[in-house]
């Protein structure tokens, strides 16, 4: 093919690629953002995982290592179908922090620790440079094979010329789509679209060549899977520790490429995409690799040898007189180095701007931010130089390697490298004991074992390391071999460096972490990722806002730009319920307004800033510890008032119980004041009438006689009435005096019953017993026990209202005490009265039937009590029964005192 | 006055409906998915190839390429039954609000 006629279709290409950006930046400034929001771009942009080293490489990978290159993307498969464990919560993350790239994400998680970010974006460059180089190389390589006569330039300046124009050409596309605007979130539509153009030129562009091979080439797939078992590749046999090792280094990669975390997590515009992307994106995967064997296998038969197989997609095609295809597969092939490069450059110019440029130039300014002067030119500028600078040291490093490398190794070293950030990674977005500490001890660790053991040997043994370090150690420490690290040697070098690296790194990580104590905004921001599902918004670091709110306008124009700083403030404002466009500097806004300029400057930076004009108001241990004495008064202040009202609430309850029980009680007191009054009033009266007819004279004797028997009985009852009060007041003040004395149960009962006999002595009465039991011994007050049983006894005479009335006594031995039950056959007491039995002046009913005056049962519970017993109703008898319970012995005279 | 006491944090509720109780499990699976996967593509490591004299590269692409094909129509699956869902009704689970979008 005419050589010139190749680069005439590249310029034609690159010009759809500038054009499809352009038009896609303005729809997205049009706001129709809905096609460049769908999930199909979301899951093509990061096919950017499959470079030139996945066109080209591996093909040839295979033709070396036969199925060992699916490793490389079934790492990502797991990762992606595993989308539930780390890839929600990283996206998550992203988002609610407003992450820039992956050194901004450790910088933020590790309390906003711009040293931290330094050190991920230093190892960045560094494993990402090689990667860019081998792009350079492939597209160099690509251009070779189609240049069979080539011009009097090409061949004169050689193929480090068509690498320089590359890179030249990458870094002026960049730098136009890639620094367009200081976007809130990095997003840049147009580059995002260009990529996911590139991703299916690349997938259309393999698959083709895969079908031409194994349908137009071979006799279909049948014949394919015999010629793959005649060729050279299988004698290739899995070993089970590079599948397993190469398995996790390509997971931990996809998690890890700076370019890969600007694709998954910073241009996401919707975590749903993820969702979509979950199987999209293994499956493009696979789709990549589907014809990768069939194509090593027929080029290995049919090329002669020594044809670099890295090139078979190109050279297969091209023996067969497939112009066409082949230029299709180069195109592939162009486009898979270049989307790798455009946005490796801008991850990488984004994290060297934040991380690097941007925190110079504060510490460089002595007026600081206050200064008037264009930040975000500044920032968009340092930006464009660190694109620039990213590709020159890309083309530099491919300059000077010579580009002989077999590009898989590259590819695998850049791998390796990227996955040092995984513990910090994880261990930062899962582990709140994680601290900046451990993350630099495992980053700096991790990072020196891998240029010792794996990048540096790689560059050559003429490089930096020599064949005598490489055979003896350094200073002839053998231990120290950089591929026999600590004398265990025969392992593959690529493993032994993984293996040591992530496992150093770890240990460093963990053993820090644990050991050391971090500062109260790193723990904050601990909190904030790791619960990132509980909360709706990241953890508040600003206590109270010293800022001046103009100042805080003034810098944000300037990295914000006019128009949008000011729409933020208006907006912050009306939320706050004010016009114009000053809010309050309340810790809510400055949180948010930090934030928001995290989204273009970085965490760190954006910290710094605001802290500068806040005069470090951050948060600080004091602040700390004096919230949470202020939360631990109110919580203490708020149990007391919990348990206050409670008392409070039982209070209330017995008080209204004793105001029922009141009420209650002076009804009956009323009833019985008439009925005493009446009680008192009718022996009077008849004593005094009676006493008047006596002072008449010439009264027959026996009348005198009768009449005076009369006033005699009505004063007796007087007495008796006046003698229970008394009685009842002596008891109540606990004045009464005790004679202790032993008599047998029995005969009290029985003396009892004799007493009560008394009473309506006209009632047919039964009394049961149960003579046997109430046989024994009681020390007590025996004349005041025996009122209680005639009492009750009596009681039961004179209320009990059933036909054949019938008293049953049961006594009962209860340890040391004795119970004595009195119960009747009558209609009992009803529920509602029974709580008032037993107070003064309680009667049931008005039939004043034996005269008592409802003092009985008080009296009775008063004695008692003296008696250090009790009396007390028993429901649920068939009648009413009352039970007496009293010690055997007294407690005062008893044995145990 | 009661009301300024901190509300303790909500308790996880004992019983679910069953539509919430499939998307936990469905969850569930959708966290077991990679740990299957990665057993199934070690397999082929313990075939111990160097003992079979024959070539079995061809067998080991079929097993390899099958493999990944049926995980990824099981994360299609899943995906489809988490996808939408997960943020109509968030668990405490499955975590808080969506953020809002900003563009």
């Amino acid at each position: 093919m005419p050589f010139n006629i190749l680069v005439a279709v590249c310029l034609g290409y690159v010009i759809v690629l500038f054009a499809v950006a352009y038009f896609a930046e303005r729809r997205a400034r049009q706001g129709r953002l809905k096609f460049l929001h769908s999930p199909v771009v979301y899951t093509l942009s990061l096919s950017i995982y499959c470079t030139a080293w996945t066109f080209y490489g591996a093909v040839g990978y295979a033709a070396r290592s036969g199925l060992e290159f699916v490793t490389i993307y079934l790492g990502p498969t797991l990762v992606f179908i595993g989308w539930w464990w780390v890839l929600r919560k990283l996206v998550r993350i992203g988002r609610t922090q407003r992450v820039t790239s992956i050194a901004d994400l450790i910088s933020s998680r590790y309390g906003k620790s711009n040293t931290l970010g330094v050190i991920v974006t230093l190892m960045s460059v560094a494993s990402a440079t090689p990667y860019i180089a081998l792009q350079l190389q492939s597209v160099t390589l690509s251009f070779g094979v189609f240049a069979d006569h080539p011009p009097e330039f090409w061949a004169l300046s050689g193929q480090t010329e068509t690498a320089l124009w590359i890179a030249a050409g990458l870094a002026v596309f960049t730098i136009l789509f890639g620094t367009r605007n200081l976007d809130a979130n990095e997003r840049h539509h147009g580059v995002v679209m260009a990529i996911a153009l590139e991703a299916v030129v690349k997938l259309v562009a393999l698959v083709a060549v895969g079908v031409f091979i194994v349908w137009g080439v071979a006799g279909g797939v049948g014949d394919i899977l015999a010629r793959i078992d005649a060729s050279p590749i299988a004698e290739w046999h899995l070993k089970p520790g590079r599948f397993a090792g190469l398995l996790f280094v390509s997971a931990a990669a996809i998690l890890t490429l700076p370019r890969m975390f600007q694709v998954l997590v910073v241009e996401n515009v919707d975590e749903r995409h993820l969702t979509t992307a979950s199987w999209a994106f293994p499956a493009y995967l696979m789709t990549m690799s589907l014809f990768v064997i069939p194509i090593a296998v027929v080029g290995l038969e049919m090329m002669p040898a020594g044809t670099n197989p890295d090139l078979f997609v190109l050279t297969l095609p091209l023996s067969q007189g497939q112009g066409k295809l082949a230029l299709l597969a180069f195109l592939g092939g162009f486009s898979s180095a270049t989307s790798m490069v455009i946005v490796a450059a801008i991850a990488l110019a984004t994290m060297v701007s934040n991380h690097i440029v941007t925190p110079l130039w504060l510490a460089l300014r002595t007026g600081g931010v206050r200064e008037p002067g264009d930040v975000r030119g500044l920032v968009l500028m340092s930006r464009r130089i660190s694109i620039g600078a990213v590709l020159a040291m890309g083309y530099s490093y491919y300059h000077l390697s010579g580009g002989s490398e077999a590009l898989a190794a590259i590819g695998l070293i850049a791998f390796v490298g990227a996955s040092q950030v995984l513990p910090a990674l994880l261990g930062g977005i899962f582990w709140r004991g994680a601290t900046h500490v451990g993350a630099t001890a495992g980053l700096l660790i991790g990072f020196a074992v891998w240029l010792y053991a794996l990048f540096l040997p790689s560059v050559g043994e003429s490089g930096w390391i020599s064949a005598s370090v490489m055979a003896q150690g350094p200073f002839g420490i053998g231990w120290l071999r950089p591929q026999a690290l600590f004398g265990i040697s025969g392992i593959d070098p690529l493993l032994h460096a993984l293996f040591w690296s992530l496992l150093l790194n770890s240990l460093a990580f963990l053993i820090f972490s644990m050991v050391s104590f971090p500062p109260p905004m790193e723990r904050l921001q601990g909190v904030a990722f790791v619960n990132v599902f509980d909360q709706s918004q990241g953890a508040q670091g600003w206590t109270k806002g010293r800022a001046d709110p103009e100042d805080l306008l003034s810098m944000s124009q300037r990295i914000l730009g006019t128009e949008e700083a000011q729409g933020f403030f208006q907006a912050q404002a009306a939320a706050q319920g004010k016009t114009g466009f000053l809010p309050d500097t309340t810790p809510d806004f400055i949180a948010r307004l930090e934030r928001h300029l995290a989204g273009s400057v970085g965490a760190a930076t954006a910290h710094a800033m605001i802290a500068q004009l806040s005069g470090g108001a951050s948060v600080s241990v004091q602040d700390l510890i004096a919230v949470a004495g202020e939360t631990a008064e109110i919580k203490e202040y708020s149990a007391q008032l919990e348990a206050k009202s409670e008392e409070l609430a039982r209070t209330a309850r017995a008080l209204r119980d004793a105001n029922d029980k009141l009420t209650e009680l002076s009804v009956q007191k009323d009833a019985f004041l008439g009925q005493i009054s009446h009680e008192l009033r009718t022996p009077m009266t008849s004593i005094r009438a009676f006493s008047e007819i006596l002072m008449e004279p010439d009264i027959p004797e026996e009348m005198r006689q009768k009449y005076g028997e009369i006033i005699h009985e009505e004063a007796r009852r007087l007495t008796r009435l006046l003698d229970d009060l008394l009685d009842l007041s002596v008891l109540e003040n606990r004045k009464v005096q005790l004679n202790v004395s032993v008599a047998n149960l029995h005969d009290l009962i029985s003396k009892a019953v004799t007493a009560a006999g008394s009473t309506r002595p006209e009632r047919q009465f039964r009394i049961e017993r149960d003579v046997a039991a109430e046989h024994m011994p009681v020390f007590t007050d025996t004349d005041r026990l025996l009122q209680v049983f005639i009492n009750l006894i009596s009681n039961a005479r004179k209320y009990c209202d059933a036909d054949l009335p019938r008293l049953r006594i049961e006594v009962r031995k209860r340890g040391r005490k004795v119970q004595v039950d009195f119960i009747d056959n009558g209609s009992g007491i009803p529920k509602k009265a029974q709580a008032l039995i037993f107070e003064k002046f309680a009667r049931l009913t008005d039939t004043a039937s034996a005269g008592g005056a409802g003092l009985g049962l008080a009296i009775c519970r008063e004695i008692m009590t003296n008696l250090g017993g009790s009396i007390d109703y028993l429901p649920g008898q068939g009648g009413a029964a009352f039970r007496v319970t009293l010690p055997l012995r007294r407690a005062e005279d008893g044995a145990e005192g | 006055m009661p009301k300024a006491r901190p509300m303790p944090k909500a308790s996880q509720p004992l019983f679910l409906a069953r539509r919430s109780y499939r998307r936990r499990r469905m969850m569930d699976a959708a966290r077991v998915l990679p740990i299957a996967g990665a057993v199934i593509l070690m397999l082929p490591a313990l075939w111990s190839p160097e003992a079979t004299p024959e070539p079995d590269t061809a067998r080991g692409t079929v097993y390899l390429f099958a493999a990944w094909g049926m995980l990824i129509a099981c994360a299609f699956l899943l995906a489809r039954r988490l996808g939408d869902a997960q943020y109509e009704e968030e668990t405490a689970e499955g975590g808080g609000r969506l953020p809002p979008q900003e563009h």
